[in-house]
């Protein structure tokens, strides 16, 4: 949010986002006039790229940073600092974090998903400017091919190490465990939350031309899985469960004990599993010409205290080698608007 | 500056009124007597610093050797709300203005061009006037105002121009470079006017790297910059490339030639400006506005304008001043235009003075700006978001003054 935002500011700014994320998400321009049908003396309301593309199954997630409620300094800018949800906190350092203030924080984030990335462009730019004088743009990131599959009906897809990435995601499918990992359950609290989630984003750089250089057992034992089946190193297919136990002939597991698999494993983590919905980068090259690539690590949890906990797992990753935690935000997501309300309607009620 | 064709609003032959600012010379009944304006060549007295908001009325005379012009500026001192110019040595004249409560400065110009002599605050008291002016006299007022707006801030930048290449030329570089900034501020605040001449912007405001992508020769204001502030042997153009490459201080004759060519050129605006022909539509107002905010947001934010002496921030400041201006001149005409208006106005009114206030941390126009290789990244920024945040709604501006109906 712009320092001399008010609280009016924000609730006019979420109103405002939520008629055009329904205009977007359905396929339609912004505004009355769109891009090319209003006045010849005004700027176009809409900008226009999306002119002729469908919705591209867009979606739109937004949520609230733990400074939108209270700021480091303990300021109240907005009147809801008595609605923070206790588990809104910015996160604890990790092992191995080299975060850059330029991909960290921020008051409110959106999350534009969509099959074509014009469409999720178009949406992201156009909020953008809804928002100028309200709220200025702190950070963004694009993606690309989703990382983790969501679903039992998608392939899952592989990330840039090359490793199919997702197996054990959680799926839309599994009402059930959905329930128990990602939505906010009315005991959870606060009600304005209740049915909504907490995303974590990582922006994670990985040092893909160190990677490249080892050998494919090296690959394979620090991701826990064959590289092309993804089936586990311990036997069967891609979705045979892990055996932490299994050892080969010579006594040693074949699942590595820091094997990114076994760390990450919902087993050694007092059952906690996260929904990740993450995507591939690359942003261009950086000074030393290396493709400035990596995995922007999104998950949404139910407290982002699993996420805390899983990370603090992988403190001793043996794939923490080639990778390099450069941005990091945690935000609330409120539930889903309803017919002639807003987003996070509930934080102002 | 900027390379962008703006379209050329020059009327040519038509008929323009020379007498601002005023109504008909004959006020009505009510009317108290005139204030008394005695103007000299270094002073503009006025009788009384008040006035009963409505028709005022001024008897003007000059004592004083040359020719003289009285001007009523806004109280930001810049905008222009009346003049009478032309007032001849013995000559008294009455002139008569319409002002709305408000604060306003009186003053006098010798010669009719540089500094305001006699700035003096003026204060108009009581009601508003209820009947408020039909649109097209009030589009004929905002025209007159803004086109004494520009003579006036040419009329400065010539003679500080000419005191500034002066300077230059001579070898006192100490007292050039501290006029650079502001002598540019006169320029900045009417950019989008000169830039209307074609060729002119070029030769009085272009940066190296500009002229030597178009293949012209580099002259003006930024050619004398980078003799004043010299780079350093390993020192790097906006563009990367060496500072350099193809380039050496200048000698004394080159000054000399670079020194004149400035100041024809700003003589030539000058004349250009003051022609009897020259005017200016509705929308060459709005649009100047919006024009100098996009300059702020593409190469003052960037740092790439002044790039030798880091004097960007009065640059911008210059810029800002000159679409609030602009804006000024045109705003009670878009107050006009119902709800939306009124509230396209405020959103304005609230940025315009953000941004004021955001540049006021990092000095004024008087008394100088911090150097903008010292304004970092994030503070960039921020005066990147706030002008955004202006320029958003100002870029309504044009529409909502020419395209909706009341």
């Amino acid at each position: 949010m712009s320092d001399a935002a008010t609280r009016d500011d924000l609730v006019s700014l979420l109103k405002d986002w939520t008629a055009a994320a329904a205009r977007l998400t359905q396929g339609e321009q912004i505004g009355a006039d769109g891009a090319v049908d209003g006045p010849p003396l005004a700027p176009p309301e809409d900008t226009g790229e999306a002119l002729g593309l469908p919705a591209s199954g867009l979606t739109l997630t937004f949520g609230f940073g733990p400074a939108l409620f209270e700021t480091s300094d303990g300021t109240d800018r907005f009147g809801i600092a008595s609605r923070r949800p206790d588990a809104l906190q910015p996160l604890p350092r990790f092992a191995g974090d080299a975060l850059e203030p330029a991909y960290t924080g921020g008051d409110l984030c959106v999350q534009a998903c969509a099959d074509d990335p014009q469409v999720a462009v178009h949406a992201i730019r156009n909020l953008s400017r809804i928002a100028f004088g309200r709220a200025d743009l702190r950070w963004s990131q694009l993606g690309f091919g989703r990382t983790s599959s969501t679903s039992t009906s998608q392939v899952t897809a592989r990330n840039l190490f090359g490793f199919k990435d997702g197996t054990a995601n959680l799926k839309a499918e599994d009402a059930s465990l959905v329930d128990e990992h990602v939505w906010v359950q009315r005991a959870d609290g606060p009600d304005w939350l209740v049915d909504g989630s907490y995303l974590v984003a990582r922006k994670i750089r990985m040092i893909i031309e160190v990677w490249d250089r080892q050998a494919l057992q090296e690959q394979e034992r620090v991701i826990g899985r064959s590289k092309g089946e993804g089936a586990p190193l311990s036997g069967g297919t891609e979705f045979t469960a892990l055996d932490f136990t299994k050892k080969d002939a010579n006594g040693a597991p074949l699942i590595d004990p820091r094997a990114h698999v076994r760390l990450a494993h919902p087993d050694r983590n007092h059952g906690v599993r996260l929904l990740r919905r993450g995507y591939n980068f690359v942003d261009g090259n950086d000074e030393l010409g290396r493709l400035n690539a990596g995995l922007f690590f999104l998950s949404f949890q139910r407290s982002p205290e699993d996420f805390v906990a899983v990370q603090r797992s992988l403190a001793s990753d043996a794939m923490a080698e080639y990778i390099k935690h450069v941005g990091s935000a945690v935000f609330a997501i409120p539930p889903g608007a309803r017919r002639g309300s807003f987003v996070g309607a509930g934080l102002f009620a | 500056m900027s390379s962008r064709l703006v379209p050329v609003s020059v009327v040519l032959g038509a008929a323009v009124l020379a007498l601002t600012g005023c109504v008909a010379n004959h006020p009505s009944g009510g009317s108290s007597s005139a204030l008394k304006v005695e103007i000299a060549d270094d002073s503009c007295a006025v009788s009384s610093h008040t006035a009963k908001a409505g028709t005022v009325s001024f008897a003007l005379s000059n004592t004083g050797s040359d020719v003289n012009e009285f001007e009523i500026y806004a109280d930001d001192k810049l905008r222009i709300v009346g003049e009478k110019e032309n007032v001849t040595p013995g000559q008294s004249v009455s002139y008569v203005a319409q002002l709305e409560p408000g604060t306003y400065y009186t003053a006098c110009k010798f010669q009719m061009v540089g500094a305001p002599v006699g700035l003096a605050k003026f204060t108009v008291t009581g009601k508003a006037t209820e009947a408020s002016a039909s649109d097209k006299a009030r589009e004929k007022q905002a025209v007159t105002n803004y086109v004494s707006y520009i003579k006036s801030q040419v009329g400065e930048l010539l003679p500080a121009t000419q005191t500034f290449a002066d300077a230059y030329k001579s070898g006192d570089d100490d007292k050039a470079r501290s006029l650079f900034a502001s002598t540019r501020v006169f320029y900045e605040r009417i950019e989008p006017t000169a830039e209307q001449f074609g060729d002119l912007d070029p030769k009085i405001d272009y940066r190296e790297v500009d002229a030597a992508a178009d293949g012209i020769d580099w002259t003006g204001f930024h050619r004398i910059e980078k003799d004043l502030w010299p780079p350093a042997a390993d020192a790097l153009n906006s563009d990367g490339t060496s500072a350099t490459q193809n380039w050496a201080p200048s000698t004394p004759e080159q000054r000399a030639q670079f020194a004149d060519d400035l100041v024809a050129n700003v003589q030539k605006l000058h004349d250009l400006v003051t022609d009897p022909s020259f005017t200016v539509t509705l929308a060459d107002i709005s649009n100047g506005a919006i024009g100098l905010l996009d300059e702020v947001a593409t190469s003052k934010i960037s740092g790439e304008e002044d790039w030798w002496s880091g004097t960007d921030l009065s640059d911008f400041a210059a810029n800002v001043q000159g679409a609030e201006v602009a804006y000024g001149n045109v705003r009670d005409i878009a107050e006009s235009k119902g709800s939306a208006g009124k509230k396209l106005v405020g959103r304005i009114d609230k940025q315009f003075s953000a941004l004021d206030a955001l540049l006021g941390t990092y000095g004024s126009i008087d008394s100088g700006f911090v150097n903008y290789r010292e304004v970092d990244d994030a503070a960039r920024k921020e005066l990147s978001d706030q002008v955004n945040a202006l320029a958003e709604p100002l870029s309504q501006l044009t529409h909502t003054v020419l395209g909706v109906k009341e």
